[in-house]
């Protein structure tokens, strides 16, 4: 898959332009809006059947909102998303519940994710009694097997999701996001709350699962290292805007855009004698609610240059769809355009 | 073959199932933590008590609601003996009183004769689930009368209408409750959940319903209603009318558990699996909810017990001959009759008993309720 016949494979999603942003009101009866928090603002990427797209990016950069928009759990201001050559965001509801059993989110927080005053039972099998897939004896025989192919056993249904802990919890909202039989499974960091130990646990068994059932994941994440371990292409956004997006290994030996590589020169080596020149990056990420002008990321790149400031660096493949937006890189600007 | 062996698989795992350990529901810890608070059983078991107390009032009580005696006027509460003149101990008996000061309703008890007090007796007739029986636990032979806490200016039996005012009393609070807890649920999940104009608008009514001085509102309420209105239809009003001005509060909290309650991972994943919008407000987001909601409800008891007892203080709730304990109690407002009939307070002490009972067990179920009190 990392081969770069990644352009002739099929796309089970094509998110275009898609834009989100939070209005932020004052006043209380007569409210008008004074402000937007751009969290999402004009994302393209598609993710082809099969693989694991990883999207990474400092907290608030709007992973989070991106996976959710792909649901439809929040409304997008603009853009589209294409699941299966439906625009998700125009998609009347009735057709969405049926398309919600295609596409399903495992969610960050084991303990905010299930619900305290139900059974794990209960939990796993309401997917199955929503869409009408299996009711009674046949519904518990279902929610038994689900729970065996997550690592838990056949009894732990009847039990509540207090009593298991952080891992069991996130088995548990794997098995309720199985149960459909989706297509499209949205991670959203689901190990960043687990120990290192119990992630990798998890880790391996999303990808069992994706081997056993043809997932396709979205994995989003703020561990490079987790990416790596799982992803097949990965996605860096920074501030509401992807940034580079390319093939996993691509990305990791080659890193085109600044932020890219600051990033990487983050990750922590375990061998102490390994000198390795990081790149430190000055500042905190500007707000959402007031981003800077051009290219979002120059107030603290490195190699930040005059036009940086004013003009936003087009999206482009720089070949062998390598994805970035870096005035660095020939063709992201229009000036290289106007002098060609 | 194979179907037999999965079906042998099936019952070992239901098996499992069975003896898969205790299973721990929220509610199952709770009655747990619950149990250990000793004067939250307390509380409880005196209110369970109460409640069988009022609902059985026509066998528990020697006399019917109004049944009066002209000539037994503020009659004292009768003592009751177990020692015999001759010193030896009987099955317990009373004498019998006899007014000796007509003026002043002064009794002095006659102690030629004794009255023993007789269980299971004939007396007043009542209906019992659509049976009419007279059959009563306590009684004494006539002419000597009961009077275990004494007797009001009609010579009806205190502990009698006690309990018979509970049926009032006691069950205004329940409900109430429900009315004002189905209503508060309902409109604050709506406002709660939906959010943006809609929400504005609900809490603005809401505010201001909380406004209105209620006090006054309930003068005016209890003017209106005929002096001819039938007694239980009056009693259902005014359980009605404490209840419209009491569920106000209640929504606005309720709207701010949704609010935060509809950001939670398990709502958003209640809506990725397909709920509708109905199942997520009744299954994920107002169960979670309850616990505040019960305990909110014990301590919200006590506010229509003695807002009941406040309009029947001032003649506007249960009328006569109709007892409540708030009426019964108004009987003592003046320092005459408190001063030369103190059983008069006795209600009064049901109330205080009632409400200091229902905010123990109140007080027991937010412990045991609240999830970080794990013990």
């Amino acid at each position: 898959m990392t081969d770069g016949t990644i352009n002739t494979q099929e796309t089970l999603v094509e998110v275009r332009d898609l834009v989100k942003h939070f209005p932020i009101r004052q006043g209380i009866i007569f409210s008008k809006q004074v402000g937007a928090v751009q969290a999402v603002d004009g994302v393209t990427f598609d993710i082809f059947k099969g693989e694991t797209l990883g999207l990474v990016g400092e907290s608030g950069c709007g992973k989070t909102t991106t996976g959710r928009l792909i649901l439809r759990l929040l409304e997008a201001t603009s853009g589209e998303i294409y699941f299966d050559g439906k625009n998700i965001p125009a998609l009347p509801k009735d057709d969405l519940r049926e398309l919600r059993k295609d596409m399903q989110i495992i969610f960050q927080d084991p303990y905010g994710s299930l619900n305290p005053r139900m059974t794990v039972g209960d939990i796993v099998g309401e997917p199955l009694h929503i869409h009408k897939i299996a009711r009674g004896a046949e519904k518990e025989k279902r929610v038994r097997e689900l729970l065996e192919v997550v690592g838990l056993s056949a009894f732990h249904a009847r039990r509540f999701p207090h009593e298991f802990s952080g891992g069991q919890r996130q088995r548990i909202g794997i098995a309720r996001a199985l149960a459909v039989d989706p297509r499209l499974i949205v991670c959203d960091e689901p190990v960043s709350a687990l120990d290192v130990s119990i992630q990798a646990q998890v880790i391996n068994l999303l990808e069992d699962l994706q081997d056993e059932f043809g997932l396709t994941y979205l994995f989003i994440a703020h561990d490079l290292s987790v990416v790596k371990h799982i992803s097949d292409r990965v996605a860096v956004m920074y501030l509401g805007k992807i940034v580079e997006l390319t093939d996993k290994d691509e990305l990791y030996r080659n890193p085109k855009h600044p932020y890219t590589q600051a990033l990487l020169s983050a990750i922590p080596e375990a061998d102490p004698t390994l000198k390795k020149e990081r790149i430190l990056l000055k500042g905190d990420v500007p707000s959402p609610i007031n981003p800077p002008t051009g290219c979002r990321f120059h107030t603290r790149c490195p190699k930040v240059m005059d036009i940086c400031k004013v003009e936003e660096p087009k999206f482009i493949d720089s070949g062998d769809g390598h994805f970035v937006a870096c005035h660095l890189i020939p063709g992201c600007s229009s000036i290289d355009e106007d002098e060609e | 073959m194979t179907k037999l062996v999965t079906e042998a698989e099936l019952n070992n795992d239901a098996k499992i199932l069975e003896d898969g350990g205790a299973i721990r529901s929220p509610w199952k810890m709770a009655w747990r933590k619950l149990k250990r608070h000793r004067l939250a059983m307390i509380g409880m078991w005196i209110l369970i008590i109460l409640h069988l107390f009022s609902i059985f009032a026509d066998f528990f009580t020697p006399y019917g609601e109004v049944n009066t005696d002209r000539r037994r006027i503020n009659h004292p509460p009768t003592k009751v003996h177990i020692v015999s003149p001759e010193g030896k101990l009987v099955r317990p008996f009373i004498y019998r009183y006899d007014r000796v000061d007509a003026m002043r309703n002064r009794y002095e008890p006659d102690k030629s004769t004794m009255y023993p007090i007789r269980l299971f007796v004939r007396g007043d007739k009542y209906k019992i689930l659509g049976f009419e029986t007279n059959v009563r636990l306590l009684g004494v032979d006539s002419p000597a009368r009961l009077y275990l806490f004494g007797g009001d200016r009609y010579g009806r039996d205190i502990f009698s209408r006690i309990a018979y005012g509970g049926r009032r009393s006691l069950f205004i609070g329940l409900i109430g409750l429900v009315v004002s807890m189905s209503i508060g649920m309902i409109y604050g999940g709506i406002a709660g959940f939906f959010g943006g104009w809609i929400d504005n608008i609900m809490m603005r009514v809401a505010e201001v319903i909380m406004s209105i001085p209620s006090i006054y509102l309930l003068l005016a309420l209890g003017a209106v209603l005929p002096a001819s209105l039938p007694s239980d239809k009056r009693f259902m009003l005014i359980t009605f009318i404490l209840a419209f001005i009491s569920w106000a509060g209640l929504a606005r909290v309720i709207r701010g558990m949704v609010l935060s309650l509809a950001k939670t991972e398990f709502v958003a994943g209640a809506e990725a699996i397909g709920c509708s919008q109905p199942r997520i407000i009744l299954r994920h987001i107002l169960p979670n909810t309850l616990s505040y909601v019960i305990v909110n409800a014990t301590l919200a008891i006590p506010g229509f017990i003695l807002g009941e007892a406040g309009l029947s203080l001032l003649s506007l709730g249960i009328q006569h001959p109709l007892a409540s304990w708030g009426n019964m109690l108004s009987e003592a407002m003046n320092l005459s009759g408190l001063s030369n009939y103190p059983w008069l307070l006795v209600p009064g002490f049901f109330i205080f008993v009632t409400v200091l009972s229902y905010s123990f067990f109140g007080d027991g179920i937010r412990d045991a309720l609240d999830p970080r009190a794990q013990t």
